[in-house]
C-alpha cells in the first residue's frame, strides 16, 4: 500500500492539510506494453525525478503574500532549485507528529525520503529503529522512490497551512495564532468602529470594504472564543451576527454552535477557515482608504487580523460593485486570487484518431464486391477536417498517455460517427425530446445514475448498497460462461463472441452486490465494459459487465466516496470523497496515481475533461478546481456558488464548464479565461444533472425541484464578451438574462432528476425515482 | 428575553435525563453537558445534512444521522428506523413529552396469518415526456386519486367552473360552458370532470342539475382539444343513467324529465356518433342495455320511453334491429296499459302515451330510411355509381346517414350477440336478417294502424302546422300548439310531437347552428310536411294521397327551398332544403355530433332550388345528395 495512503488513514483528519502533498508517480505506462511508444518528454521528467526526489514548493512567498506566479505553469521539477528553510520546517512538523503518534516507520522513510536527515539528527533525537524500515519497506521503498512532496505548491496557496510567524513547527501551532489578543470587551467597539467607518464611505468603495465584515467577524468570534470568553462571544455574534451576507448563513449557523475552545479542535470546518487566508480582492483606492482608517484609529486588533488571516489582492483600478461582489464571493475561502487562474490551459479537444469509416452503410454493401478498397473511404468532410488541423488550444496528443484504441473502439467510433450525421440540430427552436426514465418501486434510495455513452445501458446506485444495471434496450444482458463451460466452445468459430454469452443468464437487468454503503456515484467506462461505483462505505469498486461480478475494490479514501468519473478514453477515473480529496485512478493500479488536495471541504463531484487531460472537482466549500492531470495541479480555482456542488458538466468543445448547486443557480465558466460567464437562475432546489446536448447548443438542468429546464447555451457564450481587460482582471458583469436564455420547463409528476444524458441523436434521455408521497 | 434563533436543550432536560438513570447532577454540571449537548447534536445533525443531500433526498432520515454519528466514532442509535413518523406526546399531568412507544406482541406477530407481500421489485419504465419539447398528449400511468395533485391554477379553474355550472346564475353557467367546450388546457381536469359528472346519480331527484351535469357532458365532448379516451365509457354511463332511470324526480308527473331523457339520448347519440370508435364494443354495450330495459315489463314506462328515444337516437338500424323485433312482445303491454281506461289509471296511461307517440316516430323514420337507403341502393346500382367529382365515396353507408360506424360492424358479433340473445327480445344478432319493407310495414301497421300510414305516407295534409317560431326553447315543447289540427293526428297521438320534444320547428330554419350548443337551444326541429313523390310513398297504395295536400304546407315549401345562407353555417340549412325538396322530406331532423361540418360549396341552396321540379323523380338529386355532405348528418 502506499506510503502515503498510510499516512493519511493514520493522521487524524484535521491535521490533513498538512499533507496536502501531490503524490506524483509517473503516469502509469497504461495498459499493455504498446504504451512504451508513447512514452516521452514527461514520462522522461518522472524517470528524472526518480533519481532525484525533491521537495518542490515556493512556500514562503505564499505565506508573505507576495506571488509566485511564475512557477506556475513552469514544471514542478524546476519550480523548487532549493529547498526552502519553512518546507523542511513543515516536514519536521510532520515527522514530530509521526513520531508521537508512534508511527516509526512513517517517520522514517519519510526522513529518508525527504532528505531530512542531517537537519533531523541536529535538531531531534531519533528514536526509531532504522533497520526495520529496511526490512518490510522493501516495497514501500521503491513505490516512494518515485514520489516527490510538493506541500502545497503554489496553486493551492491559498490553503497554505502555517502561519507566517511560527518558528516552531508543531500542530498546536494553528490554534495558538489566537492566543495573542486585545483586552476582549472592547471587539465589539472594534467592529462597530469599523463598520461605523466603512458605511460612512463614499458608495464605490463601501461595497468593496464591507467584504471584511464576514471574515473580520468570524475571526474576532473564534479568537473570542479560543480565549474563552463566552459569554463577550455570544454577546458579539448576537449583535453582528444580523450583518452578514445571507449566502453565509449556513457557516453562522455552525458558528454559533461554537461556544467552547475544546469545540474548535474538533471542528474541521473552522479549522480550515483559520488555517487558510481569507482572499478578498479590493481596489488599491479602497485598500488605501481602509488603511489609513486602521492606522489613524490605532485600530490594532483588527489590523492584526488583517495582516495574519486574511490576504488581500489588490488590483489597479476602478472599485467593483456589489453585485460584481456577490456574483464572485460566497465560499468558504474568499475569492479567488487572480494570479491563480493565469495559468495556461490546454482545452482543445485531442485530434480524433483516422478510422477508415465506410461512407455509407448501405453503398457499402452494395457495391463492395467490386471495388472493396476504394469504397472505404475516409469520412473527410466534417469530421475529418477538424481533426487534420492541430486545435491550436489541445494539448499534446500525448502529453498524457491514452490507452490504444482496440478494434472494438474503433467499431464504436465509426457507430458513433454514423449516429452523429442523423444527430438532430438542436436549438433555440428546436428543442430536443425527453425520454424519462422512471425508477418505480425505488423504496431503497436512488442515489446515482448514469447511462453508457450510446444509451444502450443504465445503472442505477441504491442507498441499500446495491448497483442495479438495466439494458435500455430491448437486448437482454447476459454473462459469460463459466470457464469450464468456455473450454468446450469452438474458439475458431465466426460467432465465439455470442458462443461466450450464457443465454440462460439473460435478463432485463442486474444486482451487483459487494459495497456495505449507499452508493453514491456510477459510471460506466466509454467501451461499456466496465462500471464503477462509489461508496460510503470507503471504496471505488470496479465492475465487469461481461461477467458481471466485481474486479476491483480501489481502497484509499477510508471515508464517503461521494462521486467518480471515468476518463473519455477509458482507462483512467477519478474520485472524490468526504476526505477532501479526489484521486485519480488507472483501473489496472491499485493506488491512485494523483491526489489532487486543496479543497477545504468534502469533493462532492467529479468529472474528466473532455480531452482527459484535467478533471474537474466541486466541492462543499461552494468551490470548482480544475486539476491538471499531469501534474496534479490545480489550475483553475472558481468560487461564486453559495452552496454545495453537485453537478458538473464540460461542454462538448471543451471550452465551457456547467456547475450546479444546492442555491439552484447555474453558474458557466470559461476555462481559457479562467472567467465566471453566465448565471442561469430559475430552479427552486438542488441541481443534481447537468448535461449539454452533443453540439452544445442546449444545456439541460435536472432538478430536485422535479424540473428538467432548457438553456441556450450558445446564446449565453456568445453574449458574454470576453475582452482583455475582463480577462485581465476578471471583474466581469453577469447580465441578467436567465429568463431570455431559459428554454423550456417541463415538469416531472414527482420525480426528482438524478440524471441527464443526451444519446448521440440528440433525444434527452432523463432518469429519476418516482417519489409516491 | 431575546429571541432564540437556534433552539438548545435546557439544562432540566439534561436532570432529568441523568435522574431517569439515577444520576445526580449539580446544576453547573448540568449546564455545561447541556451546552455541549447541543453543540454535539448540531454537529451530528449538520454531518448527518451531508448524508442526505448526497442520497437526494429532502428528508432527513434515521438513517444519516447514524452514519454521521458512525464517522465521528459515536455509538449510533437503534430501533427508530421506522418510515413514518413517531408519535410524540405530551403527558396529562406535568409538562413532560415522550415518543409513543408501543408494546408489539411478537408471538402474534409471528403467527399472524396475513403475511405481508415483499416490495415489488425497483424497475425502470421508460415514457416519452416531451415530444419536440412539447408536452406528449398521451395520458400516463393512472388517474390520480387527489385533487391536489394538481397544480393550484387548474385546481382554481375546476373549482371556479364546477361552481359556475352547478350554481344558480345562468349566464355564469353559459360561460363556464363555453369555455369548457374551448379550453384547451385541461386535459388533466377531464377525470375531475368526469367524476363530478358520474354523480348524476346522486342528483336523480333535481331535474336542474341533471341538466346542467349534462350540459357539461355535451361542453366536454365537444372540446377539441380533449381526448376523451376510455373517459367515455363513464361519460356514457351517466347519460343512460338519465335516459333509463326511473328518476326520483319523475314521480311528480309535473317535473318534465321527459325533456331530460330526450335531451339526454340525443347527447347520447352525440358522443357515441363522435367518440364511438374511442372504445370498442360501446355501440353494443349500448344496445344491450337499451333492449334490457326495454325487455323488461317491470320497469316503469318512463324507462322505457327513454329506451325508445335512445334507440331512435342511436339510428335507424339501432331501432330496426332492437326495438322492430320487440315490438310485438312489448305491444301487448302497452296495449293493456293503453286500453285501460279507469281512473287510478290515467297517469300511467298518459306515460303509455308518451311511450307509443316515441315508438310511433321511431319505427315512422325506421321505414322511411329503410325505404330511403332502398331507393338509393337501386339507383345507384342503376346508374352505375356515375362518377361525379368529389362524390361517392362512401355512400353506402354513409348516405342514409344512419348506419352505425364501422367498427361495431366489422367486429366480429360473437359475444354481443349472445348478450343480446340472452335478453330475450328480439331474434339472435347474427340470425338478423333484414326485414323486407313491405313486411316491415305491414306489420308495423298492424299496430298503429292509420296513424302509421298517415303520418307516414301522407305527409303534405298533416304536415302544415306553422311553427310558432323557428326556435322554440325547450321548455315550450309540450305546448299543444304543434299538435296539428287534423283529427287523426290529434285523437291518436296529441302526446307525440310533445314527448319528442319536438318543436315543430319550421325545416330551414338557416340558424341552425352544427355545434350541438344547438342541442340544447335549439330543438331539433320537425316539419310535418312531406312529398307525397317518393318511391317509398308509390310503392305502398295507401300512402298515396296526393290530393291532401294543403296551403299550409305549399307555404312551408317556399320557406324551406331558399333558406338563406348567411346566418348559420350554410352546411346544415342546406341539408334541410335538399331533404325537403328531394327526399319524402320526412319532417323532424336530429341534428347529431358531427361538429365539423364540411363546408359547404357546390350547390348553394338557390341553384338547389331551380331543380325543384325534377326533384325526386329522377336520380339526379340523388347523386347530388351523396355529393355534398349530407351524409354526415343524422336526418331523424
Amino acid at each position: 500500500m502506499c506510503l502515503w495512503c498510510r499516512i493519511r488513514q493514520k493522521i487524524p483528519k484535521k491535521k490533513k492539510t498538512y499533507y496536502a502533498a501531490h503524490v506524483m508517480t509517473p503516469l502509469l505506462s497504461a495498459p499493455g506494453k504498446k504504451m512504451a511508444a508513447v512514452q516521452d518528454a514527461p514520462m522522461e521528467l518522472d524517470a528524472e525525478k526518480e533519481t532525484k526526489p525533491e521537495i518542490l514548493s515556493d512556500g514562503t512567498s505564499n505565506l508573505s503574500g507576495n506571488t509566485a506566479s511564475g512557477t506556475l505553469s513552469s514544471p514542478p521539477l524546476t519550480a523548487g532549485g532549493a529547498p526552502k528553510q519553512e518546507d523542511q520546517q513543515t516536514l519536521i512538523a510532520v515527522l514530530q507528529f509521526l513520531r508521537r503518534n508512534k508511527l516509526t516507520e512513517s517517520v522514517e522513510i519519510l526522513r529518508r525520503e525527504a532528505c531530512l536527515e542531517d537537519q533531523e539528527d541536529s535538531q531531534t533525537l531519533d528514536g526509531s529503529g532504522g533497520g526495520k524500515g529496511d526490512g518490510d519497506g522493501g516495497d514501500a521503498n521503491s513505490l516512494l522512490s518515485r514520489v516527490s512532496i510538493a506541500s502545497a505548491a503554489a496553486p493551492q496557496s491559498t490553503l497554505t497551512p502555517i502561519p507566517v510567524k511560527n518558528d516552531q513547527p508543531d500542530v498546536s501551532v494553528v490554534l495558538s495564532a489566537y492566543s495573542q489578543q486585545g483586552d476582549p470587551s472592547l471587539y465589539q467597539v472594534y467592529y462597530s468602529s469599523l463598520k461605523n467607518f466603512i458605511e460612512s464611505v463614499l458608495d464605490c468603495h463601501r461595497a468593496e470594504l464591507s467584504q471584511l465584515f464576514y471574515p473580520l467577524f468570524v475571526h474576532m468570534y473564534l479568537e473570542l472564543v479560543y480565549n474563552n470568553h463566552e459569554n463577550k462571544a455570544k454577546a458579539f455574534f448576537e449583535k453582528f451576527s444580523g450583518d452578514q451576507e445571507c449566502y453565509y448563513q449556513d457557516d453562522l449557523r455552525i458558528l454559533c454552535g461554537l461556544t467552547k475552545k475544546e469545540h474548535l479542535k474538533g471542528n474541521e470546518a473552522l479549522l480550515d477557515f483559520r488555517t487558510s487566508r481569507f482572499v478578498l480582492r479590493i481596489s488599491r483606492d479602497s485598500y488605501q482608504l481602509l488603511k489609513r482608517h486602521l492606522q489613524e484609529r490605532h485600530n490594532n486588533q483588527i489590523w492584526n487580523i488583517i495582516q495574519e488571516h486574511l490576504y488581500i489582492d489588490i488590483f489597479d483600478g476602478m472599485p467593483r460593485s456589489k453585485s460584481q461582489i456577490d456574483s464572485m464571493s460566497g465560499s468558504f475561502a474568499g475569492e479567488t486570487r487572480r494570479e491563480v487562474n493565469k495559468a495556461k490551459v490546454f482545452y482543445g479537444l485531442l485530434k480524433e484518431p483516422e478510422i477508415e469509416v465506410p461512407l455509407d452503410d448501405e453503398d457499402d454493401e452494395a457495391e463492395n464486391e467490386e471495388g472493396k478498397p476504394k469504397k472505404k473511404k475516409t469520412k473527410k468532410d466534417s469530421m475529418g477536417s477538424k481533426s487534420k488541423k492541430q486545435d491550436p488550444n489541445a494539448p499534446q496528443q500525448n502529453r498524457i498517455p491514452l490507452p490504444e484504441l482496440k478494434d472494438s473502439d474503433k467499431l464504436d467510433k465509426i457507430m458513433y460517427m454514423k449516429e452523429s450525421t442523423k444527430r438532430i440540430r438542436l436549438g433555440p427552436e428546436n428543442l430536443p425530446s425527453i425520454c424519462f426514465y422512471s425508477f418505480l418501486n425505488a423504496y431503497q434510495g436512488l442515489t446515482a445514475v448514469d447511462f453508457t455513452d450510446d444509451s444502450s445501458l443504465l445503472a442505477g446506485g441504491f442507498a441499500d448498497s446495491t448497483v442495479r444495471v438495466w439494458s435500455a434496450t430491448p437486448k437482454k444482458l447476459r454473462k459469460v460462461k463459466s470457464a469450464a463451460e468456455l473450454n468446450l466452445i469452438d474458439k475458431e468459430s465466426d460467432d465465439v463472441l455470442e458462443r461466450i454469452m450464457d443465454e440462460k443468464t439473460a435478463s432485463e437487468s442486474k444486482n451487483l452486490y459487494g459495497h456495505s454503503g449507499p452508493v453514491y456515484g456510477v459510471s460506466f467506462s466509454p467501451d461499456r465494459n466496465y462500471l464503477l461505483s462509489s461508496s460510503e462505505d470507503g471504496t471505488v469498486r470496479l465492475w465487469s459487465l461481461q461477467t458481471f461480478t466485481c474486479l476491483v475494490g480501489y481502497k484509499g479514501h477510508n471515508y464517503p466516496v461521494w462521486d467518480t468519473h471515468f476518463s473519455p478514453f477509458g482507462y483512467y477515473f477519478v474520485s472524490g470523497g468526504h476526505d477532501r480529496v479526489a484521486r485519480l485512478w488507472a483501473t489496472d493500479h491499485y493506488q491512485p496515481l494523483r491526489i489532487f488536495a486543496g479543497h477545504l471541504a468534502d469533493v462532492t463531484c467529479t468529472r474528466f475533461h473532455p480531452n482527459s487531460n484535467y478533471v474537474v472537482t466541486g466541492s462543499t466549500d461552494r468551490t470548482i478546481r480544475l486539476w491538471d492531470v499531469l501534474n496534479g495541479n490545480c489550475v483553475r480555482f472558481f468560487t461564486g456558488h453559495k452552496g454545495p456542488i453537485h453537478s458538473l458538466a464540460f461542454s462538448p468543445n471543451g471550452k465551457f464548464l456547467a456547475s450546479g448547486s444546492t442555491d439552484g443557480r447555474v453558474l458557466l465558466w470559461d476555462i481559457g479565461h479562467g472567467l465566471m460567464i453566465g448565471e442561469l437562475k430559475g430552479h427552486t432546489d438542488t441541481i443534481y444533472a447537468l448535461k449539454f446536448s452533443r453540439d452544445g447548443e442546449i444545456l439541460a438542468s435536472g432538478s430536485m425541484d422535479n424540473t428538467v429546464r432548457l438553456w441556450d447555451s450558445m446564446k449565453a457564450f456568445d453574449d458574454m464578451e470576453t475582452d482583455d481587460f475582463t480577462a485581465a482582471t476578471g471583474h466581469i458583469h453577469l447580465p441578467d438574462n436567465s429568463q431570455e436564455l431559459l428554454l423550456g420547463m417541463y415538469h416531472s409528476k414527482s420525480t426528482p432528476v438524478t440524471h441527464l444524458h443526451f444519446t448521440r441523436r440528440n433525444l434527452l434521455l432523463a432518469a429519476g425515482a418516482y417519489n409516491s408521497q | 428575553m431575546e429571541e432564540r434563533r437556534f433552539a438548545e436543550v435546557p439544562r432540566e432536560s439534561i436532570k432529568l435525563m441523568a435522574e431517569s438513570s439515577g444520576v445526580e447532577l449539580s446544576e453547573e454540571v448540568a449546564a455545561l453537558l447541556a451546552e455541549d449537548v447541543c453543540y454535539r447534536l448540531r454537529e451530528a445533525t449538520q454531518n448527518s445534512s451531508q448524508f442526505m443531500r448526497h442520497a437526494k433526498r429532502r428528508k432527513l432520515s434515521v438513517e444519516d444521522l447514524n452514519r454521521a454519528l458512525r464517522w465521528s466514532n459515536t455509538e449510533t442509535i437503534c430501533g427508530y428506523g421506522a418510515q413514518d413518523a413517531l408519535p410524540f406526546r405530551p403527558l396529562k399531568e406535568g409538562e413532560l413529552f415522550f415518543v409513543e412507544d408501543r408494546e408489539i406482541n411478537l408471538v402474534e406477530l409471528a403467527l399472524a396469518t396475513n403475511i405481508p407481500k415483499g416490495c415489488a421489485e425497483t424497475m425502470v419504465r421508460v415514457h416519452v415526456s416531451y415530444l419536440d419539447g412539447k408536452g406528449n398528449l398521451e395520458p400516463q400511468g393512472t388517474v390520480p386519486t387527489a385533487v391536489q395533485s394538481l397544480s393550484e391554477d387548474l385546481l382554481k379553474y375546476y373549482q371556479q367552473i364546477t361552481r359556475a355550472i352547478l350554481g344558480e346564475d345562468p349566464h355564469l353557467m353559459k360561460v363556464a360552458l363555453l369555455d369548457l367546450q374551448s379550453n384547451s388546457k385541461i386535459a388533466a381536469l377531464l377525470p375531475y370532470f368526469v367524476y363530478v359528472i358520474s354523480g348524476v346519480k346522486s342528483v336523480s331527484h333535481d331535474l336542474d342539475q341533471l341538466n346542467r351535469l349534462l350540459h357539461m357532458v355535451k361542453s366536454l365532448v365537444q372540446n377539441p382539444y380533449l381526448y376523451l379516451g376510455s373517459y367515455v365509457r363513464s361519460l356514457v354511463s351517466s347519460v343512460m343513467y338519465c335516459i333509463l332511470e326511473p328518476l326520483a324526480a319523475s314521480i311528480n308527473p309535473l317535473n318534465d324529465h321527459w325533456t331530460l331523457r330526450d335531451y339526454a339520448a340525443l347527447l347520447l347519440s352525440h358522443i357515441f356518433w363522435t367518440h364511438g370508435d374511442l372504445v370498442s364494443g360501446l355501440y353494443h354495450q349500448i344496445l344491450l342495455s337499451l333492449q334490457k330495459v326495454l325487455s323488461d315489463p317491470v320497469r316503469p314506462l318512463c324507462s322505457h320511453y327513454g329506451a325508445v328515444v335512445g334507440l331512435h337516437a342511436l339510428g335507424w338500424k339501432a331501432v330496426e334491429r332492437v326495438l322492430y323485433p320487440h315490438l310485438p312482445a312489448y305491444w301487448a303491454n302497452l296495449q293493456a296499459v293503453l286500453d285501460d281506461y279507469s281512473v287510478s289509471n290515467a297517469q300511467v296511461k298518459a306515460d303509455g302515451h308518451k311511450v307509443y307517440g316515441a315508438i310511433l316516430v321511431a319505427v315512422e323514420r325506421l321505414l322511411k330510411m329503410k325505404a330511403l337507403s332502398l331507393t338509393l341502393a337501386a339507383e345507384g346500382s342503376g346508374a352505375g355509381l356515375p362518377g361525379t367529382t368529389t362524390g361517392a365515396v362512401s355512400f353506402r353507408e354513409n348516405s342514409p346517414g344512419l348506419s352505425p360506424p364501422p367498427e361495431p360492424l366489422s367486429e366480429p358479433p360473437l359475444g354481443i350477440a349472445s348478450h343480446l340473445q340472452a335478453g330475450g327480445a328480439g331474434c339472435p344478432w347474427e340470425e338478423w336478417t333484414p326485414v323486407s319493407l313491405p313486411a316491415m310495414y305491414c306489420e308495423l301497421y298492424s299496430f298503429f294502424g292509420d296513424s302509421l300510414a298517415v303520418r307516414f305516407s301522407t305527409g303534405l295534409p298533416l304536415g302544415g302546422v306553422p311553427p310558432p317560431g323557428p326556435c322554440q326553447p325547450l321548455e315550450g315543447r309540450k305546448e299543444p300548439a304543434s299538435s296539428a289540427p287534423n283529427l287523426e293526428n290529434t285523437r291518436k297521438m296529441p302526446q307525440l310531437t310533445a314527448s319528442m320534444n319536438i318543436s315543430p320547428r319550421q325545416d330551414g330554419s338557416p340558424r341552425m347552428e352544427p355545434q350541438p350548443p344547438s342541442l340544447a337551444a335549439t330543438v331539433p326541429g320537425r316539419s310535418l310536411a312531406r312529398s307525397s313523390s317518393s318511391s317509398v310513398s308509390r310503392s305502398r297504395s295507401s300512402s298515396s294521397r296526393p290530393g291532401r295536400s294543403t296551403s299550409q304546407s305549399r307555404d312551408i315549401f317556399p320557406k324551406a327551398r331558399f333558406p338563406l345562407p348567411q346566418a348559420g353555417p350554410p352546411a346544415f340549412s342546406f341539408i334541410i332544403g335538399g331533404r325537403q325538396m328531394g327526399r319524402r322530406c320526412q319532417g323532424r331532423r336530429f341534428q347529431t355530433s358531427f361538429s365539423p361540418t364540411p363546408p359547404l360549396t357546390t350547390h348553394p341552396p338557390r341553384a338547389y332550388a331551380h331543380k325543384l321540379p325534377v326533384i325526386g323523380r329522377v336520380s339526379k338529386p340523388v347523386r347530388r345528395w351523396t355529393c355534398s355532405h349530407y351524409s354526415l348528418h343524422l336526418p331523424l
